[in-house]
């Protein structure tokens, strides 16, 4: 972890006084997580570098709780084999408020006037991982008056298909106070990095407003950089209402919000359109006992548990981790006994027979078929239409001859898919021009079509076929419904 | 006057109900004759529902809770006895439903004492009284209604009628007639016979049996037993029950009753019968012999019982079958489904009776072994298996050889035209679905290496995930590898891992002979595939293009492409065709624990985001740091504690580079992949992980020379654990192996004593003992322990670990864990393959596959 200031400004090792470190000596500091040095690699009245390097301990930062572990994870092998001890990262914004803590705040007892001078300053970051590469970095710094320099490091230069990696070396040059080139790095070498920080604590948003000062407020970058900086929802709100407050101008912002969620409000409309169809052709199978398979988070498990005509609604996931937000969004705690025993929540998968799902009046298969890789597509067949066999069965999927019209939201969603989420993503097949990264597979309308017949065809059911969404007239709408009736028959 | 009473007998397995009005003595009698927890009493359910005996306000919530607890027990099979006063029908009826529902026998023993021996035994009580017209009026009521207990359906009654006898009288507990556990064989269970003599005394020679001998014996004291249905609609029912009744006698043969029987017995003791079926045949057979023979056959069919439960409770055989539920009970149902199975009236288009499915849904512990429903083969469903292959209608009669479970079977010609088809039994179950019950929540799985093995709840239900969403079909996945420990930690100074370790676990375990092989740096996979797609339907019931999976160790696919899978298992299968081993296995499908390479072909995004980047990361820091150290250092700075250690921290993150690097190559499509297969898991009729790990290597190495450049060899060393030499000569090996790469160690030891991986940088040896499954003192020895390099011990400890003041705290780690975990996802592996092999149904397979993948959802530090 390194960071090289320099001054080029006559006298340049007036450096020293600013930054409280003497040229000509070592200082070593502990931060806790390692140790820190300063020292001065040059200083002449011309030119004059501060260098500030922490020796971070390894295995400390990995045993301690809490530490760079992602929470609520599995445990990976990532903890020890680590960029924290090599990268410039938050940790690196604290070995500098701990060193340059006098610097930051301003004060310099011995020579008063140098605080407010601003000087031609250097500064170097051999190794600064950056989410979102070169882009980000001008994005940041340029607006604040720095000349940006900067390059990819290779992966691994012995495998150079492996292309560039996240590090970027970054050399920043402009004429700023100390102070204020401090607080710049102090603020946006985290918001770079975009990871979880060393350091989570309430008192974050004080500490970036106070850092962040006057300049942070007329960044353009402003929002993006308070995201980043608070990684967690509820802080990063409370410090852009603090900031509004502090910025006049807000008209613009909001429109710009307003455009953002118009771009996200073409796919919500599209969910909107399917649990509303889904809703009716329930409804006109006459509700009762219903059972939705596959209920993800419960968004339809909501709406079905307020339709009139639905007696008791049971939701089937395999994921425990969407059957328990599903409870929250259902907020079956707050239940009473009996309305919470006409709505269940049970973990299940469609690829095992399972008697609980027998005896119900509608099961809703929304948006699941997708899932289910086709070498086990006849399982999730026999389980359904011969096991759990309810007189009517609604079920949905994409229809791929739509994906043309998404190519907005697949691009972005892509990008957003590369980010955090490392599960699984080395197992799953590469079919980019599927609307979801776990879908095995999309149907066109003749697919589905065929498949639906020969479901009626080996199970005795009857199907009508139609579409949600709407309708282009090249490609059909964006989803297809098939509405299976079970025959008197059987 | 009756005689006075001495002895109750009460069955093992019973519910027992006091009566008496309060006073007769009835917790008394109970305390002295029956453990504490055999008792369930009103007094006491009282004091636990409402915290007082007396109160009688409770009386009825304490009645429900004594029922529950009765019926719990009874479900369960324990005696129980019922302490309240139960003077009325009507309290004593619901107790003999509870023995009904749970087909246990109801006894009762009424306390019949003096009314004044009771009023006075409540007098002096100190804690309570009971109003004395009460105690008058319960004497009273019971002497009205105790004669007809035997109609309110208690099988035996004992009534005590005075002080003197309450004193004396004995408690015995009398076994079940089905209860002959302590009878272990070995057998020999032979279906039904319908008087087909001449086969069944070629079936009794082919078994080994003494047929010259009267009554026939086998030599090593084996002994028969029949499942019922000795007569009826063959020629030679009369022989067949004097062999059959002489071996009874003589203790060489057990015999159950078969609805034959039972209506034989029937239409001899003059009851009106429909004679068909076959009975008349039995019955023009008898005529013709002597009052004293048909005597004895009346005799003998009248003993017989309706089922046994054998070999300490392993085996049970009822002519029909039997849930488990109904195993050791007793009662009219439980004959009549022994001997009939299940039917609810309904019958076939042959006008047979439609029987429910049973076997399909049976999870019970115990084999059951039936026959009365004629199949075409006999074949095990579930742990269950139907030895009826209908020797009278032309089939076969069969024999299944108990414990070996061999089916030795005699052909039969057709002596009597069968109404129906031979078919299997219709299945409730679909032969290859699974249902959610097989493993969702607590599960108990029985494991012939480590006994029964929990899987919980909470496992289950992170298993479930993986396996309906990222697995691929469970019909495929009949085997997940087992993880694996590391060696005890080193105390060397300068080392995590060391071979001795792991030689001296062995030794300690008392195994001899151990095997090291190379670990390979690369992606665990297990090949699962048959000969062609036929087999695969045929053995899997299930197949795709590739007629095969490549499977990682969660069971996920190994390449995202359906394309390199095939193209891969082609290549390995022309080689094992190449090498005969489809002929030598006498297989047409194996599966095969392998190791693909490179490690980049599978983990590429893993090394990139981590591997590489804290690699790209740290070279870039320290170098720059370096640089800024030494232009300090040049105009005099004291840098130099900082400057010394920042170039040993280089030379590590050097040797980590290189380290990681080394399990890196570029592939394109398949070129560039290779499979170490180090073990042949299975083949149709044999789990061949038994056997020993040589056979297993050299039949890897002649697959190689037909691997056109795939198949890669395992190096390895065999060790006598007692030679010093062959221990140092390992030693040296995984030393040089594993050294970092230019050290000069590896070309050293050139000389002869490496080969293969000497060039250093390996990731390390696996040791194994040469016999795989091995039993210590203190359980199942590891299958395994791997003994990891040095240098590649920074991909996972960090590139500075091997710093001393890093690795005195990374020595605190902890493998019991471990270890636990990798024994008993052994054991789950092995069973899974067992079951397979022995062709169960898929979900006993599936069990013990879902429970591997369960176990690895325990957290465990992932750098063991």
């Amino acid at each position: 972890m390194l960071l090289s200031l320099t001054s080029t400004t006559t006298d340049a090792t007036d450096l020293g006084f600013v930054l409280h470190k003497h040229p000509e000596r070592v200082r070593s500091v502990d931060v806790g997580f390692g140790r820190a040095h300063v020292w001065y690699p040059e200083a002449t009245t011309e030119r004059c570098t501060a260098t500030l390097f922490v020796e971070v301990d390894p295995v400390a930062l990995s045993r301690k709780p809490g530490g760079t572990r992602k929470s609520g994870g599995a445990a990976t092998l990532e903890p020890y084999v680590n960029d924290r001890p090599y990268a410039a990262s938050s940790m690196l914004s604290v070995a500098l408020g701990r060193l340059f803590g006098s610097a930051l705040a301003g004060n310099c007892a011995s020579r008063p006037e140098l605080v407010d001078r601003a000087l031609t300053l250097e500064i170097e970051l051999p190794v600064v991982p950056v989410r979102g590469g070169e882009a980000v970095v001008r994005r940041l710094f340029e607006p604040l008056g720095w000349a940006v320099d900067c390059h990819a490091l290779p992966l691994d230069e012995a495998f150079p298909r492996w292309g560039a990696s996240r590090y970027v070396s970054v050399t920043l040059a402009g004429d700023h106070t100390v102070q204020r080139a401090l607080q710049h790095l102090f603020v946006l070498l985290p918001v770079l990095d975009d990871k979880k920080h060393y350091w989570i604590g309430d008192d974050e948003v004080d500490k970036l407003l106070r850092r962040g000062g006057d300049w942070l407020p007329t960044h353009p970058e402003a929002e993006f950089i308070t995201r980043r900086y608070l990684r967690f929802g509820g802080l990063a709100r409370e410090a852009l209402v603090r900031l509004a407050e502090a910025n006049e101008d807000s008209d613009e912002r909001d429109e710009s919000n307003d455009a953002a969620e118009a771009e996200v409000e073409r796919p919500l409309s599209l969910n909107d359109a399917r649990t509303e169809a889904v809703l009716t052709a329930v409804t006109d199978a006459g509700g009762g006992r219903v059972v939705d398979l596959g209920c993800g988070e419960g968004r339809l498990l909501a709406r079905l548990v307020a339709t009139p005509t639905v007696a008791e609604v049971t939701g089937v996931d395999v994921s425990v981790r969407a059957l328990e937000r599903a409870a929250k969004r259902l907020r079956v705690d707050d239940m009473s006994e009996r309305r919470r025993e006409s709505a269940n929540l049970i973990q299940g998968a469609l690829t095992y027979d399972d008697a609980r799902l027998r005896g119900f009046d509608v099961a809703t298969v929304v948006e699941v078929v997708e899932h289910i890789d086709l070498e086990r597509l006849d399982t999730f067949e026999q389980v359904l239409f011969e096991r759990v066999a309810p007189p009517t069965i609604v079920l949905t999927t994409p229809n791929r001859e739509y994906n043309v019209h998404f190519e907005r939201l697949r691009a972005d969603k892509g990008d957003a898919d590369k980010g955090d989420d490392d599960k699984g993503g080395a197992d799953r097949g590469g079919a980019h021009d599927l609307r979801h990264g776990d879908h095995r597979f999309e149907w066109t309308r003749a697919e589905f079509a065929a498949w639906v017949a020969g479901v009626t065809d080996r199970r005795g059911y009857r199907a009508t076929i139609s579409g949600i969404g709407p309708e282009d007239p090249d490609t059909g709408p964006p989803t297809q419904m098939a509405v299976f009736t079970r025959g008197v028959d059987r | 006057m009756r005689e006075a009473l001495k002895t109750i007998e009460v069955p093992a397995v019973g519910l027992v109900v006091l009566c008496g009005a309060s006073g007769s003595g009835k917790s008394t009698f109970a305390a002295r004759h029956f453990a504490p927890t055999e008792v369930v009493s009103s007094d006491q359910c009282r004091a636990l529902v409402g915290d007082d005996e007396t109160d009688q306000s409770v009386t009825a919530t304490a009645f429900e809770l004594m029922h529950d607890i009765i019926d719990k027990r009874l479900e369960l099979g324990r005696f129980t006895v019922v302490d309240a006063t139960s003077v009325k029908p009507e309290d004593r009826r619901s107790f003999v439903e509870l023995a009904r529902k749970w087909d246990v026998l109801a006894s009762a023993i009424v306390f019949d004492l003096p009314l004044s021996v009771c009023l006075e035994r409540n007098d002096i009580r100190a804690d309570r009284q009971t109003p004395r017209h009460a105690i008058e009026r319960q004497h009273k009521t019971l002497r009205r209604t105790a004669r007809k207990l035997r109609k309110e359906g208690f099988g035996r009654t004992y009534t005590i009628g005075s002080v003197a006898e309450l004193d004396a009288v004995e408690v015995v507990r009398t076994r079940m007639w089905t209860d002959r556990r302590a009878e272990t064989g070995p057998f020999d269970i032979i279906g039904d016979v319908h008087g087909c003599h001449t086969e069944l005394i070629a079936l009794l020679a082919q078994l080994g049996y003494d047929t010259e001998a009267r009554p026939i014996a086998h030599p090593d004291g084996r002994q028969a037993v029949f499942l019922g249905d000795l007569v009826d609609r063959g020629p030679g029912v009369t022989e067949v029950l004097e062999t059959v009744m002489d071996m009874v006698d003589a203790g060489t043969a057990l015999c159950i009753l078969g609805n034959h029987e039972n209506k034989l017995s029937r239409a001899l003791a003059g009851r009106n019968v429909t004679r068909s079926h076959g009975l008349v045949e039995s019955l023009e057979q008898l005529e013709a012999r002597s009052p004293e023979f048909r005597e004895r056959v009346v005799g003998f069919l009248d003993g017989l019982i309706s089922h046994y439960i054998l070999d300490g409770g392993d085996l049970v055989v009822a002519h029909a079958g039997l849930p488990e539920r109904y195993h050791g009970r007793a009662s009219g149902r439980v004959r009549s489904l022994a001997i009939y199975g299940d039917t609810d009236g309904e019958t076939d288009e042959f006008g047979f009776p439609i029987r429910y499915p049973w076997a399909e849904e049976y999870r019970g512990k115990a084999a059951v072994v039936y026959g009365h429903t004629p199949v075409p083969a006999a074949e095990w469903v579930n742990n269950t298996i139907c030895l009826d292959t209908g020797s009278v209608f032309g089939g076969a009669l069969t024999a299944l050889r108990w414990p070996e479970r061999e089916l030795v079977s005699v052909d039969a010609p057709e002596y009597y035209a069968p109404t129906r088809p031979l078919v299997a039994e219709s299945a409730e179950r679909p032969p290859l679905l699974l249902d959610v019950e097989d493993v969702l929540g607590k599960h108990y799985i029985e494991t012939g290496l480590m006994g029964r093995l929990t899987v919980d709840a909470e496992r289950s239900t992170a298993a479930l995930e993986v396996m309906s969403r990222f697995a691929v079909d469970p019909r495929w996945l009949v085997y997940l590898p087992p993880t694996m420990a590391p060696v005890a930690t080193s105390d060397r100074p300068d080392l995590l891992e060391h071979p001795d370790e792991a030689f001296a676990y062995f030794a300690k375990a008392g195994v001899s002979s151990v095997v090291c092989e190379e670990k390979h740096m690369g992606s665990r996979a297990v090949l699962i595939f048959a000969r062609d797609g036929d087999a695969a339907q045929r053995r899997f019931g299930i197949t795709n293009d590739a007629a095969g999976v490549i499977v990682t160790r969660t069971g996920r696919p190994f390449f995202p492409d359906a394309t390199r899978t095939g193209a891969l298992l082609d290549r390995v299968r022309s080689a094992v065709s190449a090498a005969g081993w489809w002929d030598a296995l006498g297989t047409d499908w194996l599966v095969i624990d392998a190791e693909i390479l490179p490690w980049s072909a599978k983990a590429t995004e893993l090394l990139q985001r981590q591997y590489a980047a804290t690699g790209a990361a740290a070279t870039a820091a320290l170098a720059a740091a370096g640089d800024l150290l030494a232009a300090a250092a040049g105009r005099g700075v004291d840098v130099a504690g900082i400057a010394e250690r920042t170039t040993v921290r280089q030379g590590h993150v050097s040797r980590y580079v290189d380290a990681y690097r080394q399990y890196c190559w570029e592939v394109d499509g398949l070129d560039g992949i290779e499979v170490a297969p180090f073990q042949i898991l299975a083949a149709e009729g044999e789990v061949l992980a038994r056997r020993p790990h040589r056979w297993h290597l050299e039949q890897i190495d002649a697959l190689i020379e037909h691997g056109a450049g795939v198949i890669r060899r395992t190096e390895r060393r065999f060790v006598d654990l007692a030679d010093a030499e062959q221990v140092a000569e390992a030693t040296a090996w995984w030393t040089a192996s594993t050294a970092p790469a230019g050290d000069g160690t590896g070309d050293r030891l050139a000389g002869g004593i490496t080969d293969g991986i000497a060039e250093g940088i390996g990731e390390g040896m696996v040791v194994k003992p040469a016999d795989p499954i091995v039993r210590g003192e203190r359980g199942l020895v590891l299958p395994g322990v791997k003994c990891r390099g040095a240098e590649y011990l920074r991909i996972i400890y960090g590139p500075e670990y091997l710093e001393p003041q890093h690795l005195e705290r990374l020595r605190q780690r902890s493998l019991g864990r471990k270890s636990s975990l990798a024994r008993r996802e052994f054991a789950l592996g092995i069973e899974a393959l067992e079951r397979f092999v022995d062709r169960q149904h898929l979900y006993r397979v599936h069990q013990c596959v879902f429970g591997v993948l369960a176990l690895e959802s325990e957290p465990v530090d992932p750098r063991l």
